[in-house]
């Protein structure tokens, strides 16, 4: 089955893993600019990591026929320097112009103190004043109630803000609702340990329906699978759900809502074979 | 628009049971093993006094994920003045609130 992945930091995967997610189905990823998993000491090393996004890393996925785009932001684990972050934003508008470049994210909330809340919010202006699609990282395990709720409080604070631009990633059971419930789209995000499992992705499926909910694998330097979402396809085949419902959760969807940036096209034929399996 | 599995209640524990299984043996011998250790531990670490309060809703019908997932969360909506630390720890310490109010 062909599948999109919008969630994978492939800067920190091997060229064998695009391998492997082009065999099993793999035709697109988006890539979040994220935490590199230590601080980086000025805007500079930012600026040279947002050209790996948008200029090799492209073309490292082109080798195994995926479609690589990427989105710009200052992380949340750094964001509370907001020093750095005031010299990374400015750095940003530039590269929203670059062809694969879909919007602002990953932007949000790491242990939810008030400079990442000022970053955050500089993040969605920025992402209004350029009228970009927004991806928002919401904080791991105990930090992900009250992240998410404030991360969505402060959305709510735009009034122009249309919420079907916006996907709230990492939802989970209990932060699900109140991001589905103010009309934007929610991102399951696989993860061996720290996020949820494909089988309480499926879970989910099952008690809140596929609208406005896409499946990742969000796999990156830690304990995480580029395969993650062929493995959520395998669970849902694994109840007997249809393969019209997998389909929609892991191509239709990502589709309808990325395409929305008028950059994410899928290449010519991959839609028409992904449709007719 | 709910999509309930179509698998019946005996094929979805025909299917997984044996997994979970596993899992509950896991936590069991995790337990053993802190006790070995120092029986009285689990009771001075928030996380292991989150972690025995999910077991007991485990036996309880119906939510218990939910459950379970408002018990190991902090529940506060204020930001934090500061950065305290990086990384998260799985579960919320309202003991130490609880102390402090």
């Amino acid at each position: 089955m062909r599948y999109i992945d919008h969630h994978a930091h492939m800067v920190s995967r091997t060229t064998d893993d695009y391998q492997q997610m082009s065999l099993s189905g793999c035709v697109a990823v988006t890539e979040p600019a994220f935490w590199a998993g230590w601080d980086r000491s000025r805007a500079e090393g930012f600026e040279d990591y947002f050209r790996q996004l948008t200029d090799f890393e492209p073309k490292r996925a082109a080798q195994f026929h995926i479609q690589h785009y990427a989105w710009m932001a200052m992380n949340p684990k750094e964001s509370d320097d907001r020093e750095l972050s005031r010299e990374v934003l400015k750095r940003i508008p530039k590269f929203l112009d670059k062809p694969t470049v879909l919007g602002i994210g990953e932007i949000g909330l790491n242990r939810v103190t008030k400079n990442e809340v000022d970053t955050y919010t500089e993040q969605v202006e920025l992402a209004l004043a350029h009228k970009q699609l927004i991806l928002i990282h919401t904080p791991h395990l105990e930090d992900k109630l009250k992240g998410t709720k404030i991360s969505v409080e402060v959305l709510r604070s735009f009034p122009t803000l249309e919420p079907g631009r916006v996907l709230v990633d990492h939802a989970e059971e209990h932060t699900l609702e109140m991001i589905l419930d103010q009309g934007y789209w929610a991102g399951l995000t696989l993860y061996p340990q720290t996020k949820v499992s494909a089988q309480r992705a499926a879970d989910i499926v099952e008690r809140f329906g596929p609208d406005r909910i896409c499946i990742a694998g969000a796999c990156d330097w830690g304990p995480s699978d580029p395969l993650a979402v062929p493995r959520f396809i395998m669970e849902m085949r694994r109840r007997k759900h249809t393969e019209e419902l997998i389909h929609r959760l892991v191509f239709e969807n990502p589709v309808q809502f990325l395409s929305q940036s008028g950059r994410f096209k899928i290449r010519p034929g991959v839609e028409v074979e992904a449709s007719v399996r | 628009m709910r999509t309930p599995s179509p698998l019946s209640p005996k094929e979805l524990v025909d299917e997984y049971f044996i997994e979970n299984r596993t899992k509950i043996l896991e936590i069991a011998a995790f337990l053993d093993r802190l006790d070995r250790a120092d029986p009285s531990y689990a009771a001075r670490d928030f996380r292991m006094k989150a972690f025995t309060e999910a077991l007991s809703a485990l036996t309880r019908k119906g939510m218990r994920l939910d459950v379970i997932q408002m018990l190991l969360s902090d529940p506060t909506t204020t930001p934090l003045e500061s950065l305290d630390r990086k990384s998260a720890l799985g579960a919320y310490d309202r003991w130490s609130q609880e102390a402090r109010s």
